[in-house]
């Protein structure tokens, strides 16, 4: 393996407000992403992934927010440098795809500006020039009649259109690398499954790399290489996609994937959700923070947090794996 | 256009009712205490007052919308009041100009910073600084720059529009500006002194106002995740704080400066009477003093026209603004 895109080590993130106990939103967590791969970052609303995300970016607020750890991108240490350095790299090398595309856009600029800014900012194109490349673009991500859309303004476009304009933004520069937070939450099925599909075909056959947030293991089948699942800050397993879904060994990953609802399942058998929600964590320090909610508990879970060690070609972090798990979800969207 | 004639024809009638209740009506107010109870008739039926109520009225709005709104019985007796009202019309938009200028000027940049570094001195002082500007009375803030600046120190004038000594030639009827148009530089210089502390004094609710709902406005938009995106860009600061920030920010400032300017003309009475300011706030003042009611109409109906007319800029520069506003319009 030969140097990394980006590597994340020890990354760290604590909220402190005053008054309050500092959170840990991402507590250590380190993973690698080669050119042109795609990993995806899964857990449940809280996890960390989102945070995870803008830490790589420098866009957490910087008072409040206490980032820790190292984050390399192309060799160079992202973490230390000033905004004014990571603006150079931001939007160039560096591209994010955000949740709500309405809330994500200015309404009170036109489309096209919202994508000529990015071009003649790093691409130092003249506003001509930007111009005739951000109709390329939207042409790109499949919006119909661009050179009408550009003078359009977001209320004006529909969630699926917005959300291709916002990914047409984050690709005008052809970054290395790009982080795609929930880009489909919000939208209608039928255009989760567009936007996915428009995604994969971007970033396929070009060195992008891509990082997938998502809450919905039916979007890292169809997308990711790697999986890396998030509970309570941490990284508990990470596999390869086609190891995840035959044989999750996380019971947290093994929850997931069986309360999916599947199409080829007999007919009768119930969904099994997991037990609980994010709020029953106990802190990592003091054992493992899914034990309240695992199945697969053990005496030790409660006292002793496992460490995230080398399992069957993956990472794992539990004491007691699932062992048998004849599930096979990939596929099924 | 509709809400302008709706509005101007309802105080019309407020105005005519009110004057028709006055303890003593117009005629004590025409003939003082001198009137005898003949001379008081003729009057009364001179006036039209045997007619019905009605009738007054229409006779009443018949003449203002000629432009005859009477004539002036106290403020300055002779003159029609209407020639009196566009005498000092341009005295008053050109104080009003003048404040609302230095509160834009000031305000929005310091409501902007005291955003951008919330909690430091600056945002505190701004803070407490804007409250002490709302809730000081404006005669008093007027006496005190007078009595310090002018009276203390002798820096500015006490009042006027411009110093006795100096012969301008007029324009426009705005002094500053004709001092600038005919060249007379002194002029202009001595005009702008004059109108320097009745502005400062007329800004400071203005001012207190506008700063505050900038910085809650910016506070409110730089969570905005549409400025987490531009950061997201690499965009320099100075394009995500004009293009992301200050252009979202400005929605609600813009329908706040419309509302202030409306508000000016009440300010601009108590203003203009500390300054001795020759505009129509001071004929409001006297006018009320010497029951000069055909100045008072004509002043009231005109302020609420130009309270309607300014408003009426502030939507207009909104759907400018905001294109959602203005798409709505297309549909409607």
């Amino acid at each position: 393996m030969g140097m990394a895109l980006l590597e994340v080590r020890d990354l760290s993130v604590v909220f402190r407000r005053r008054g309050e106990e500092p959170t840990i939103a991402v507590d250590n967590i380190s993973f690698d992403v080669e050119p042109g791969q795609t990993v995806g970052l899964v857990g449940e609303s809280g996890c960390g992934k989102s945070v995870t995300s803008l830490a790589i970016m420098g866009l957490l607020p910087s008072r409040g927010a206490e980032v820790s750890g190292s984050v390399t991108f192309e060799g160079e240490q992202l973490l230390g440098l000033s905004q004014r350095q990571l603006d150079e790299r931001r939007g160039r090398d560096l591209g994010m795809v955000f949740q709500d595309p309405l809330s994500s856009l200015n309404p009170v600029v036109p489309i096209g500006l919202q994508i000529t800014e990015v071009l003649e900012r790093h691409r130092r194109m003249s506003r001509k020039e930007a111009k005739v490349e951000g109709e390329h673009l939207l042409n790109r991500v499949g919006i119909p009649d661009p050179n009408r859309r550009l003078d359009e303004y977001p209320h004006q476009l529909s969630g699926g259109m917005r959300q291709r304009a916002l990914i047409a933004i984050a690709l005008a520069c052809r970054p290395r690398l790009l982080i795609a937070d929930e880009p489909t939450t919000a939208l209608d099925v039928t255009i989760q499954a567009q936007i996915l599909s428009l995604l994969s075909e971007l970033v396929s056959g070009t060195d992008t790399a891509l990082i997938m947030i998502t809450h919905d293991l039916g979007v890292v089948a169809g997308l990711c290489d790697e999986v890396n699942v998030m509970y309570g800050g941490r990284i508990v397993e990470r596999a390869q996609r086609h190891a995840l879904f035959a044989e999750p060994r996380h019971p947290y990953t093994h929850g997931l994937l069986a309360s999916i609802p599947r199409l080829d399942a007999p007919r009768g058998e119930k969904l099994v959700p997991i037990r609980g929600s994010v709020v029953d964590n106990i802190a990592w320090s003091r054992g493992c923070a899914f034990a309240p909610r695992c199945p697969n508990q053990l005496e030790q879970c409660w006292s002793d947090p496992p460490e995230l060690v080398e399992d069957r070609g993956g990472m794992l972090r539990c004491h007691n794996p699932v062992e048998v798990a004849p599930l096979a979800a990939e596929g099924t969207r | 256009m509709l809400q302008l004639a709706l509005v101007v024809v309802v105080l019309s009638v407020l105005i005519f009712g009110w004057l028709r209740l006055l303890p003593g009506g117009p005629v004590s107010a025409l003939l003082g205490d001198r009137g005898t109870a003949e001379s008081r008739a003729e009057l009364t039926d001179a006036l039209g007052l045997n007619d019905p109520i009605f009738v007054q009225y229409f006779a009443f709005l018949g003449r203002a919308i000629t432009g005859d709104f009477g004539t002036s019985t106290g403020v300055s007796p002779g003159k029609p009041a209407m020639e009196l009202f566009l005498e000092r019309f341009p005295a008053t938009i050109e104080l009003s100009i003048a404040a609302i200028l230095i509160a834009l000027i000031g305000a929005i940049p310091l409501g902007y910073l005291a955003a951008r570094r919330r909690g430091g001195w600056l945002d505190n002082a701004g803070v407490v600084g804007s409250m002490i500007g709302i809730s000081i009375p404006i005669f008093f803030l007027a006496f005190l720059l007078k009595y310090i600046l002018s009276i203390k120190l002798g820096w500015l004038p006490t009042g006027g529009r411009q110093s006795a000594d100096i012969e301008a030639t007029r324009v426009t009827g705005f002094f500053v500006l004709d001092g600038l148009l005919t060249r007379e530089w002194d002029a202009a210089w001595d005009a702008l002194e004059h109108l320097l502390l009745p502005a400062l004094a007329l800004a400071s609710i203005p001012f207190a106002v506008i700063f505050r709902i900038t910085r809650a406005s910016v506070l409110d938009v730089m969570d905005e995740d549409y400025v987490r995106t531009a950061r997201s860009k690499g965009l320099t600061r100075r394009i995500i704080r004009d293009r992301h920030i200050l252009r979202n920010a400005m929605l609600p400032v813009v329908t706040t400066v419309g509302l202030q300017t409306g508000a000016l003309l009440s300010g601009a009475v108590l203003t203009e009477t500390v300054f001795s300011w020759q505009g129509v706030g001071q004929a409001l003042a006297i006018g009320f003093e010497r029951k000069d009611y055909p100045v008072l109409q004509v002043v009231i109906i005109a302020a609420a026209m130009a309270y309607v007319l300014v408003n009426l800029l502030v939507d207009l520069s909104y759907a400018v603004i905001d294109p959602r506003i203005r798409t709505a319009q297309k549909v409607s």
